[in-house]
C-alpha cells in the first residue's frame, strides 16, 4: 500500500460496500456495530412500544396474551444480547480502544471482523426465528418452561449462544490489546478511564460468557435428547439452570454498565475541563467490581429456593457491590466542583446518567435487603430499576458518547440545538416511563402481566405516555445525527478541547492508521490546565 | 378478582400480616436514606453546573482538586456501615419469615397452568385458600409443570412453586378480609390470569368453614362414599365407567384383586399401590389396549382422595 493511502481518512481510504464488509480497519467495524446495534435498538424499542400501548388497559386491547409474551421476550432478547451487552464495546471501544491507547489497531484485527461476524450470525438466528414460532420463553430461558420444544425458543438460545461468542472474542480482543499495545509513555495510570472500563469490562466477558453458553446448549441437549438435566419431570434441577444462568447474567449486569462508567468519566472530565476526582479509584473499583460481581449472582434467587445460608451470604456480598458505585457517583459529582462546565449535547446525557444511575443504585440496595426483596422480587420495581441501568445509565451513557465521538468518527458537527432538546426529551421520556413502574411496583404489580388488577391502570397509562416522550426524544436525537451527515459543519480536530489521544494527536477522521506517526505520550489523559487569575 | 385492592398507602399496600410492619419499616428507612443521598447528589450537581459554569469558551477550571483523603474515606465508610445496618436488618426479617412457629396450621399448595388449588389436611381441597386471622400457617408449595411464584403482596411475601420440590413459606394474617394471591414467576399464555384469593376470616367462621367444606368433599362420609364423589367430582367419570361398560379408559368394575396385563406385556396386580401408582404417575403403567392419554393427578388428588377412590373400586365387584 502506497505511503499516500495510508494517510487518508478511513472513510475514504477504500471504498466500496465489499471494502466495509471484509474490513479488517477497527474504526468501520465499531461504526457497522453502531448501524447495526442502532437497528436492533430500534427494532427491541418498537416491540417494547407495541407491548406498552397494549398495557393502557387491563383488558385484551389490540393483541393476545401470547402476543404479549412473545413481544416481551423479543424485547428482552434483542435489548439485552444485541443491544445493551455489545454496544459500548462493539460501537464506541472497536472504534476508540486502539486510539485511545496510541496503536494502529486491536491486538487481533481479523479476530475483530470474527466477533462482528458472529453478531450478524446470531442476530440473523434470532430473527430467523420469528418465522419458526414465537419465542415466549422470556430472555431468562427459565426451565421448564423453556424446555416447551417450542422451535422458536430453540433458534433463540441458538442466537443467544453465538452472540456469546462474539462477546467473548471482543472481550479477548480488547484485553490483549490493553496489555500489548500501548504507545509509548502510556503508562497504566495514563490510561483513559474508558479504557480501563473496557479492560474490566473484557475479564467479565471472558469469564462469564462460557458459562452462558454451557447452559444454552445444556438446555438444547435436555430439548432434544430429553436426558434431564434442568427438567424435574426428567430428574433434573430447574434451580441449577438459574445458578448457571446467574452466574453469567449478574456479571452481565457489569458487562452491561461499566463501559458506560467509562464513557460518562470522558464525558464529565472533557466538559468540566477537569482531572478525574479519584482515577484511580475509579479505575480499580471497575476492576473491584467485575471481581465481587461474580460472586452474588444468587440474589437473583431469594425465593427461588436456595438453602437459607446461601441466600444470608449471597446478600451480604450484594451490599458490598453497592460501595464501589456509591463511589464513582460522588467522585463523578466531585469532578464537576470548580470546573468549567459547558452543558453541551454529550454532557447533559452525562448528567442524566448521574441522575439515573443513582436511582438505579439506589433501588438496587433496597432489592438487596433480604426482608423487603422478598415483597418486591419479580415486580415491576425490579423491572424499573434495572431499567433504570441498563436503559437509563447504559444506553444514556452511550447516545452521550455517540454524540461526543460522532464528530470523530464521521468528521461532522451536529446541530446544537436540536442535540439539546433531543436529550431533555429523552430524560424526561425516560423518568416518566420508569418512576412510576417503582411505585407500581412496590404496590405489588407483578412483571410481565399482560393483565393487571385494575388499580395500576393510572400508573400504566402514566408510563405509556412516557414512553411516547421517550420513543420523540429518541428520534430527534436519531436525526439530528444523521442530517449532520448532510448538512453538519466539518469538525476540527478536537472541538471539544479534550486531553485523550484521539482527540490531540488523531485527524478528524482519523486516517487509516489512525496516526501518521507513533504518539509519544507524557502527560495523564485529564492533565488539564488551571485557569489564571 | 380485577377489582380487589392491594393499596393503601402511597408505595405500600396494605398491610395485613405480621412480616408486613417490618418490611415496611426497613422499605421506609431506606426510603429517607435514599432521598436524602438523592437530593444530596442531585443538589450538588446543579450547584456545580450553575456556579462553574464555563462564561468565556476558552475558560478553564479554577481549581484541579483529584483527591481529598478526608472526603474519600468519609463517603467510603458512611456508605458502608449504612449497607452493613441494612443487611442485618433484612437479615433478621427474612430469618424470622423462614422459621414458622410450631402451632401453625399446615396447608398443601400446588401450583399449575393456570391456577393454584389448596389442599387441606381434612382431605378437601379449595382454589381459593381460606384462613382464620392471627393464627400462624404454613404452605408447603410445589408445581406440576413450570416454575410458578407464590405471591400475597399485602402479606409481603412470596416464594416460587418449583416442580419436584417443596418450599415453606409460613405467615399470620392480622386482619379479616379478602386480598389477591398472584402468580410472580412467568409461566406463559395465562400467567396474569393465575390470579386467586386469600379469605382471612375469624377463628369460628374458619371453623365453620372448615367442617363444612370437610364434610361436603367426605370429611364425615365412608371412604368408600367419598371415592364416588371423588370419581365424579373429579373428573375419573369421563374416561373410566363403573358398570363395565366400555370407555377411552378401563371400567373400574371387578378389576380389585385381579390382574391386568400391561402394555409392556408384564401383569400386575391391581391393589391400593398399584391404583395410587396409576393416579400419580399413569404413563408408568399403561394398561394393555389403551392409550396411555390418562392425565396425572400427583398433587391433585390427595393422599386421602386417593385412598378413597380405592375404597370405591374396591366395592365395584
Ligand atoms: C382422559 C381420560 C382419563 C381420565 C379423566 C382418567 N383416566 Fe384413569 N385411565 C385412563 C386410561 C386411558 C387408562 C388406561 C391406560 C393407563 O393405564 O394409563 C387409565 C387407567 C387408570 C387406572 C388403572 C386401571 C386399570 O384397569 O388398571 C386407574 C386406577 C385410573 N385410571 C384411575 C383414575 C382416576 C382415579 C381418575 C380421576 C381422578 C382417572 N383415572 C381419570 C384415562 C383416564
Ligand atoms: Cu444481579
Ligand atoms: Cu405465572
Amino acid at each position: 500500500m502506497s505511503a499516500h493511502q495510508e494517510n487518508i481518512n478511513y472513510l475514504k481510504a477504500r471504498k466500496g460496500f465489499l471494502n466495509w464488509i471484509v474490513t479488517v480497519d477497527h474504526k468501520r467495524i465499531g461504526l457497522m456495530y453502531l448501524a447495526s446495534i442502532i437497528f436492533f435498538f430500534i427494532a427491541g424499542g418498537t416491540y417494547a412500544f407495541l407491548f406498552r400501548m397494549e398495557l393502557w388497559s387491563p383488558l385484551q386491547g389490540f393483541m393476545t396474551s401470547d402476543t404479549y409474551n412473545h413481544l416481551f421476550t423479543m424485547h428482552g432478547v434483542i435489548m439485552v444480547f444485541l443491544v445493551v451487552v455489545p454496544g459500548i464495546p462493539g460501537a464506541l471501544g472497536n472504534f476508540l480502544l486502539p486510539i485511545q491507547l496510541g496503536a494502529k489497531d486491536l491486538a487481533f484485527p481479523k479476530l475483530n471482523i470474527t466477533s462482528l461476524y458472529l453478531y450478524w450470525g446470531g442476530a440473523t438466528l434470532a430473527l430467523f426465528s420469528l418465522t419458526q414460532g414465537r419465542a415466549d420463553s422470556g430472555w431468562t430461558f427459565y426451565a421448564p418452561y423453556s424446555l416447551s420444544q417450542n422451535p422458536a425458543v430453540l433458534w433463540m438460545l441458538t442466537a443467544a449462544f453465538i452472540l456469546g461468542f462474539s462477546s467473548i472474542l471482543t472481550g479477548l480482543n480488547f484485553i490483549v490489546t490493553i496489555h500489548k499495545m500501548r504507545a509509548p509513555g502510556m503508562t497504566w495510570f495514563r490510561l483513559p478511564l474508558f479504557v480501563w472500563a473496557l479492560y474490566a469490562t473484557g475479564i467479565m466477558q471472558v469469564f462469564a460468557t462460557p458459562v452462558l453458553a454451557i447452559t444454552l446448549v445444556l438446555l438444547l441437549v435436555e430439548n432434544f435428547l430429553h436426558i434431564g438435566i434442568f427438567d424435574p419431570a426428567l430428574g433434573g434441577d430447574p434451580i441449577m439452570m438459574q445458578h448457571f444462568f446467574w452466574f453469567y447474567s449478574h456479571p452481565a449486569v457489569y458487562i452491561i454498565v461499566v463501559p458506560a462508567f467509562g464513557v460518562v468519566s470522558e464525558l464529565i472530565a472533557t466538559f468540566s475541563r477537569k482531572t478525574i476526582f479519584g482515577y484511580k479509584f475509579i479505575a480499580f473499583s471497575s476492576v473491584a467490581i467485575t471481581i465481587i460481581g461474580f460472586l452474588v449472582w444468587g440474589h437473583h434467587m431469594f425465593v427461588a429456593g436456595q438453602s437459607d445460608v446461601a441466600v444470608t451470604i449471597f446478600s451480604f456480598l450484594t451490599f458490598f457491590t453497592a460501595v464501589p458505585s456509591a463511589i464513582k457517583v460522588f467522585n463523578w459529582t466531585t469532578t464537576l466542583y470548580q470546573g468549567s462546565i459547558k452543558l453541551t449535547t454529550p454532557m447533559l446525557y452525562a448528567l442524566q446518567f448521574l441522575f439515573n444511575f443513582t436511582i438505579g443504585g439506589l433501588t438496587g440496595i433496597i432489592l438487596g435487603i433480604l426482608s423487603v426483596d422478598i415483597h418486591l422480587h419479580d415486580t415491576y420495581f425490579v423491572v424499573s430499576h434495572f431499567h433504570y441501568v441498563a436503559m437509563g445509565s447504559t444506553m444514556i451513557a452511550f447516545i452521550g458518547g455517540i454524540y461526543y465521538w460522532w464528530p470523530k468518527m464521521t468528521g461532522k458537527m451536529f446541530n446544537e440545538t436540536w442535540g439539546r432538546i433531543g436529550a431533555v426529551l429523552v430524560f424526561i421520556g425516560f423518568n416518566v416511563t420508569f418512576f412510576v413502574q417503582l411505585i407500581m411496583g412496590s404496590q405489588g404489580s407483578p412483571r410481565r402481566y399482560y393483565h393487571y388488577l385494575d388499580q395500576f391502570q393510572i400508573y400504566h397509562q402514566i408510563s405509556t405516555v412516557g414512553v411516547v416522550i421517550l420513543a420523540l426524544g429518541l428520534f430527534t436525537a436519531l436525526f439530528n445525527l444523521l442530517i449532520s451527515l448532510r448538512t453538519g459543519a466539518t469538525a476540527p480536530q478536537n472541538p471539544w478541547g479534550a486531553r485523550t489521544l484521539e482527540w490531540t494527536h488523531a485527524a478528524t477522521p482519523p486516517v487509516l492508521y489512525n496516526f501518521t506517526e507513533t504518539p509519544i505520550v507524557t502527560e495523564g489523559p485529564y492533565d488539564y490546565p488551571v485557569e489564571k487569575v | 378478582m380485577n377489582s380487589m385492592e392491594t393499596t393503601k398507602t402511597f408505595w405500600l399496600p396494605d398491610q395485613a400480616s405480621t412480616f408486613a410492619g417490618r418490611v415496611d419499616w426497613a422499605f421506609d428507612l431506606f426510603l429517607w436514606i435514599s432521598t436524602f443521598f438523592f437530593v444530596l447528589v442531585v443538589g450538588l450537581i446543579a450547584l456545580f453546573v450553575i456556579k462553574h459554569r464555563r462564561r468565556r469558551p476558552d475558560q478553564m477550571a479554577s481549581g484541579q482538586m483529584a483527591h481529598n483523603t478526608m472526603l474519600e474515606t468519609t463517603w467510603t465508610v458512611v456508605p458502608l456501615l449504612i449497607v452493613m445496618g441494612l443487611f442485618f436488618i433484612g437479615m433478621r426479617g427474612w430469618w424470622h419469615m423462614r422459621i414458622a412457629p410450631s402451632n401453625s396450621i399446615a396447608i398443601d399448595v400446588v401450583g399449575m397452568k393456570w391456577k393454584w388449588t389448596f389442599n387441606y389436611m381434612q382431605g378437601f381441597s379449595n382454589d381459593t385458600l381460606v384462613v382464620p386471622v392471627h393464627q400462624p400457617v404454613r404452605l408447603r408449595i410445589t408445581s406440576t409443570d413450570v416454575i410458578h411464584s407464590f405471591y400475597i403482596p399485602n402479606f409481603r411475601t412470596k416464594v416460587d412453586a418449583v416442580p419436584g420440590r417443596y418450599q415453606a413459606l409460613w405467615f399470620e394474617a392480622t386482619k379479616t378480609g379478602v386480598f389477591p394471591v398472584l402468580c410472580t414467576q412467568y409461566c406463559g399464555t395465562s400467567h396474569s390470569y393465575m390470579i386467586t384469593a386469600v379469605k382471612v376470616v375469624e377463628r369460628a367462621e374458619y371453623d365453620t368453614w372448615l367442617s363444612d367444606a370437610a364434610s361436603a368433599s367426605g370429611g364425615d362420609v365412608a371412604p368408600d362414599a367419598f371415592g364416588a364423589t371423588v370419581y365424579s367430582k373429579r373428573g375419573c367419570n369421563a374416561c373410566h365407567t363403573v358398570d363395565g361398560s366400555a370407555g377411552i379408559g378401563p371400567t373400574w368394575k371387578g378389576i380389585w384383586d385381579h390382574h391386568v396385563k400391561l402394555a409392556d406385556g408384564s401383569t400386575v396386580e391391581v391393589n391400593a399401590a398399584y391404583i395410587k401408582q396409576s393416579v400419580q404417575d399413569p404413563t408408568s403403567q399403561v394398561v394393555e389396549g389403551f392409550p396411555p392419554i390418562m392425565p396425572s393427578y400427583k398433587g391433585i388428588l390427595s393422599d386421602r382422595e386417593i385412598e378413597a377412590v380405592t375404597a370405591y373400586i374396591q366395592t365395584l365387584k
